[in-house]
């Protein structure tokens, strides 16, 4: 192929050169141009080596279908791979490499793959590796291991950067009456129409100009056209492809906001992912040309006609010296007018015989002539040729570039994503949109049709069929049929190579041939979802754009069926590849997902607390002094805690506001133990079940006054119990009188915990008298203030098994409060202590929190069978007694110990019997920590059949992952004070 | 994406609420037996076409809604709150 730049064609601006390089190797290039249409320009051909086979590829398309010019685009933490040369940008200073080739595309070692074709084929990795089961121990998993580095190195693309992307990406929002997907003759026209009839319009082009085909046309002038929409009010997306339909008229856009400069602004994002909530859809997509499947179809110099008038008029590329067109359609001949009129030598072949077309006779035509084969293999030497008839004689033509127009495909890919499935239509050999109820219009060759008069009255007639569907209007419209093409197409899919196995390509990027569907064929792989997988024809980055029909076709040939009988593969989003960061937007490193932080957590670092993420909440894990380590810190908090006082944040758990005359009742019925007979000025501990009887949360409720009640909420299930009482008022129990409301971020809370607390909460109230051992009881409440007329609500419960209270003020006062308990805390050698200590403390009890209550267990199995009521109903009690939850095999909360008080053990160990460690075992644990009060290792957990079965029997923690097995003792989860006295001291 | 009309707040993504499910579910009374609540939760008709579900507008105005929906086409032919005294003050203030 002998390219080269002509003077007086193309839009591009010659007053600004730009320089790049390509494989490290300097060129230069104008403003306007892509890369392939610079890389065209510097008359370069060869530019990626193929998937599996490692054949040289050359550009095939101008556009987004392009499944050759596949390259890398920058270097470093900017390197993007498998950018298609077609529809990137040239800018001052990009560079750009070949892929797949080493060490170059024009020389690589690998292309021997191509003569080793058969090791290629059609499920080569499934047979090859059929009976070695890749994912599990053993042998089989050794060889795929071994090979697959190999493997996957030889058939791969480019390969991404593995740095941290620099740039940022941002998720942007927006409405319109109408947005339309396009901006060739139909789009604009359907636009315009619609701007004037005073609809808010966005008009999205993936392009950077608008214009669609036009752009093909010398006199077509982008900016003038743009200019005057804009004037309209209409907002024009260039560089922005709607790459998916959704729901409701919703549009998901990709905008790349500085993909085509060289040095952009850092305030912009690189790209950003638009939603877009419309009323109305018009899609104006345009059609993708098809190439010909025949032996050699994919050697550099083999192009779609349309895109070598593109290159032509655009670009001022002039794509070849001696070509010639390929076609079974009338849509070449101008293409065939033009190259010819800028200096090429033309010679149309077209499978038709009986068709009348008027050209200005500058070229040949050779009616009922195929493509047979191409000789070369880095550039076209010669095109065989055949009589369609006979194609076992042929002729040989010399020529460097070969144009293939195979027909037409609209690109319904868009009304795909909607589930609307295409229809063939035989006239135009190819697929049309089907009608859907949804507010979506196709205009222009995306509905079939081929001459822009008919694509611009299409617009018009789209933009009123949306104001018809909006209720604007109630005007009459009609479309054009479909087609416009003087003489029919005759379909021409594939031109059967009979001298060898062939490389006659349906899916270039893929390098899927002809002889593969065959081979998926015969092997019974019939199906169009089969065919697709087993071949991977249409699974590349361009999902088949220009291939799936070919493969199409052929199968409906193998099967004696028709293509509709076959069937389409459906098309989903999205349209073009979308990067990972414009996804993410800006939820990446620290804005991966909300914090929450308490109204305390400034406090507790000021005071040296280590945080750990509990939920999105960050809590206190532990507060080490000087050199201590975790185990050094918690063992030392927890210790503190039964031997004088600790202070611990405690506001991450949920609050809710229970209000209004039923809610006693209301408390009643979600809670498994009695709540009616609560006096004002006592909380209980209450456990809530789920309608199937499985345990949901655990918590206390305050009575604060007749009809007034404060309920905590574990930290995880806070949104989901708020949630629940909501459903529960609104929609089963409508007739109660009662009001949640979350309070969560309303109030702080600390634990002050230890034989100690008393004292050092005499010393911060107001009045002391209000919680003394006989005015406050044992989970008494009491409303009243801190030292400064703060007002609190404290109540007496504990969760450390030690004298304890919870005290609550509004988070406006966290930090006043903290400073007044921490004050007097240190008195008594108190301490902070974090959750790792709270741990240990609470499992020395034997008391459950998340880890246990996973959503599979019962009252009973956690040991808690007295909190189950068995004088009234509520939510899961008929369910909590179905068979399965009362066999005898379910695994109860038991207590653990090392049988040797010397070793360890691990939470997630599986539990087991002492001569049969597999499986899932008799149990598992669930919480370890060290035993401060009890100096050795314990945990708790569950157990088939619970402590009576296995109080006297040595079992086996199995832990497989850390490789570990430890002597077990089964024991009573209360390890400490079971009988509760240190908590009514 | 999903696009529902909440009667407080007006037009709003799916994302905005959860999904929570059938809303022609009578459910028992507590004291009702297993078999009944075994009904309750367990059997749930697979519709294919409209059928009425609840859904909560958890990050708006926190109602239970009751929509009718398809779940074929994703169509919303009406959203209501789901208490019936709401429902009524919504469709008087229509
Ligand atoms: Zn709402």
């Amino acid at each position: 192929m002998k390219t080269s730049r002509l003077k007086n064609y193309g839009k591009i601006n010659r007053n600004n050169v730009l320089s790049f390089t390509w494989d490290n190797k300097k060129y230069k290039g104008f403003e306007g141009d892509t890369l392939a249409s610079a890389l065209l320009a510097n008359n370069i051909g060869v530019v990626g080596r193929s998937f599996k086979y490692h054949r040289p590829r050359g550009i095939f398309s101008s556009g987004v279908e392009e499944s050759g010019a596949l390259v890398t685009v920058g270097s470093k933490d900017r390197r993007d791979p498998n950018v298609r040369a077609t529809t990137q940008e040239l800018y001052d200073g990009l560079k750009a490499s070949g892929q797949n080739a080493f060490p170059n595309v024009n020389f690589d070692l690998a292309g021997i793959n191509n003569y080793l074709g058969r090791f290629f084929a059609s499920g080569f990795y499934y047979k090859t590796f059929m009976g070695i089961p890749p994912f599990e121990w053993g042998k089989g998993t050794a060889i795929w291991m071994f090979f697959e580095k190999f493997i996957r190195k030889a058939a791969g693309m480019g390969s991404a950067s593995t740095l941290p992307d620099p740039d940022s990406y941002e998720h942007a929002h927006d409405f319109c009456d109408v947005i339309i997907v396009g901006s060739g003759p139909s789009g604009i026209a359907a636009a315009i129409e619609a701007a004037e009839k005073k609809l808010d319009v966005i008009l999205v082009e993936q392009d950077s100009i608008i214009g669609g085909d036009q752009l093909s046309e010398n006199e077509f002038d982008s900016s003038h056209i743009e200019n005057q929409i804009k004037n309209l009010g209409i907002k024009v997306m260039t560089r922005t492809t709607a790459f998916g339909l959704y729901d409701n008229c919703v549009v998901g856009l990709l905008e790349r906001v500085t993909d085509h400069l060289s040095l952009p602004d850092k305030t912009l994002p690189r790209q950003r992912f638009w939603t877009i909530r419309a009323k109305h859809i018009i899609v104006g997509a345009g059609a993708i040309e098809r190439h010909i499947a025949f032996n050699n179809n994919d050697i550099p110099g083999v192009m779609t006609v349309n895109a070598s008038k593109h290159y032509l008029n655009r670009y001022g590329v002039l794509t070849g010296k001696k070509i010639v067109i390929t076609t079974n359609n009338d849509s070449v001949y101008e293409t065939a007018e033009l190259l010819s009129e800028a200096g090429a030598n033309v010679t149309v072949l077209d499978s038709r015989t009986n068709f009348e077309i008027e050209t200005n006779k500058t070229f040949e035509i050779r009616r009922g002539y195929v493509p047979y084969n191409i000789n070369g293999s880095k550039k076209i030497d010669s095109l065989d040729i055949s009589k369609s008839e006979n194609i076992n004689k042929y002729e040989t033509i010399n020529c460097d570039q070969v144009l293939l127009s195979g027909g037409w495909s609209p690109a319904v890919h868009l009304l795909s994503h909607r589930g609307v499935k295409p229809k063939w239509d035989y006239e135009n050999a190819c697929f049309l949109p089907s009608d859907t109820k949804e507010n979506i219009t196709m205009i222009g060759s995306s509905r079939g049709l081929w001459n822009k008069n008919d694509c611009i009255a299409s617009g018009v007639a789209g933009a009123t069929d949306a104001l018809n569907r909006l209720g604007i209007s109630k005007t009459n419209y009609f479309f054009p049929k479909p087609g416009g093409w003087k003489n029919p197409i005759k379909p021409l899919y594939e031109v059967k190579y009979n001298k060898s196995r062939s490389k006659s390509f349906v899916d270039y990027q893929h390098d899927v041939t002809s002889d593969d569907v065959r081979l998926a064929h015969r092997e019974g792989f019939i199906s169009v979802e089969h065919l697709k997988r087993y071949t991977t024809l249409g699974m590349a980055n361009d999902q088949g754009k220009m291939g799936n029909i070919i493969g199409l076709s052929l199968m409906a040939d193998l099967l004696n069926k028709e293509i509709p009988e076959v069937g389409t593969t459906v098309f989903r989003p999205p349209y073009t590849p979308v990067s990972i960061g414009a996804l993410s937007g800006r939820n990446v490193g620290k804005h991966f997902r909300p914090l929450r932080v308490t109204p305390i957590h400034q406090w507790n670092t000021d005071h040296g607390a280590k945080m750990i993420e509990v939920g999105l909440y960050q809590r206190p894990w532990y507060y080490p002094k000087e050199n201590e380590t975790l185990s050094d810190s918690y063992i030392r908090e927890a210790t503190t805690v039964r031997k004088t006082v600790g202070i611990c944040d405690v506001t991450s758990l949920g609050k809710i506001a229970i209000q209004g005359p039923d809610s006693s009742e209301f408390l009643n019925r979600i809670y498994s133990n009695g709540f009616s007979k609560l006096q004002v000025g006592k909380a209980r501990y209450g456990i809530m079940l789920r309608d199937d009887g499985i345990v949901m949360d655990d918590g206390t409720s305050w009575r604060l006054a007749e009809n007034e009640y404060f309920m905590t909420t574990s930290t995880g299930e806070a949104a989901k119990v708020m949630s629940w009482l909501e459903e529960l008022l609104q929609t089963r129990w409508t007739n109660l009188n009662v009001n949640v409301t979350s309070v969560s971020e309303q109030w702080a809370g600390v634990s002050v915990a230890g034989p100690k607390s008393r004292e050092v909460l005499n010393n911060c109230v107001d009045d002391s008298s209000v919680i003394t051992n006989n005015n406050l009881l044992f989970m008494g409440v009491a409303s009243t203030f801190l030292k400064g007329k703060i007002p609190c609500r404290i109540a007496r419960i504990s969760f450390s098994g030690e004298l304890a209270f919870e005290v609550y003020v509004k988070s406006d006062f966290a930090n006043t409060m903290m400073d007044l308990l921490w004050e007097n805390a240190k008195k008594y050698d108190g301490c902070l202590y974090g959750l790792e200590a709270l741990g240990a403390l609470r499992v020395e009890k034997g008391h459950v929190t998340a880890a246990e209550l996973d959503g599979r267990v019962t009252i009973d199995d956690a040991g808690l069978s007295k909190m189950a009521s068995t004088k009234k109903s509520y939510i899961g009690s008929a369910m909590r007694k179905r068979g399965v939850l009362k066999n005898n095999d379910r695994e109860i909360l038991v207590g653990f110990f090392p049988a040797n008080l010397k070793e360890t053990f691990n939470a997630g160990t599986i539990v087991c019997e002492k001569n049969n460690i597999k499986g899932q075992g008799i149990g598992r644990i669930t919480s370890v920590t060290y035993s401060p009060e009890l100096r050795h290792w314990i945990g708790i957990g569950f157990v088939k059949g619970g402590l009576d079965k296995w109080k006297d029997t040595t079992l086996v923690g199995a832990d497989p992952v850390r490789n570990k097995q430890t002597n077990l003792k089964v024991v009573s989860p209360h390890m400490i004070d079971p009988k509760g006295e240190r908590m009514y001291a | 994406m999903i696009r529902i009309n909440c009667p407080y707040c007006g037009e709003r993504d799916h994302s905005e609420f959860s999904y929570g499910g059938d809303a022609t579910i009578k459910y028992p009374s507590l004291d009702s037996s297993e078999k009944e609540w075994t009904k309750a939760i367990f059997f749930r008709k697979n519709i294919k076409g409209f059928q009425l579900e609840t859904w909560h507008h958890t990050n708006g105005c926190r109602m239970w809604l009751e929509i009718e929906r398809s779940t074929v086409t994703h169509e919303i032919r009406s959203v209501k709150p789901c208490h019936p005294d709401l429902k009524k003050v919504v469709e008087n203030n229509k």
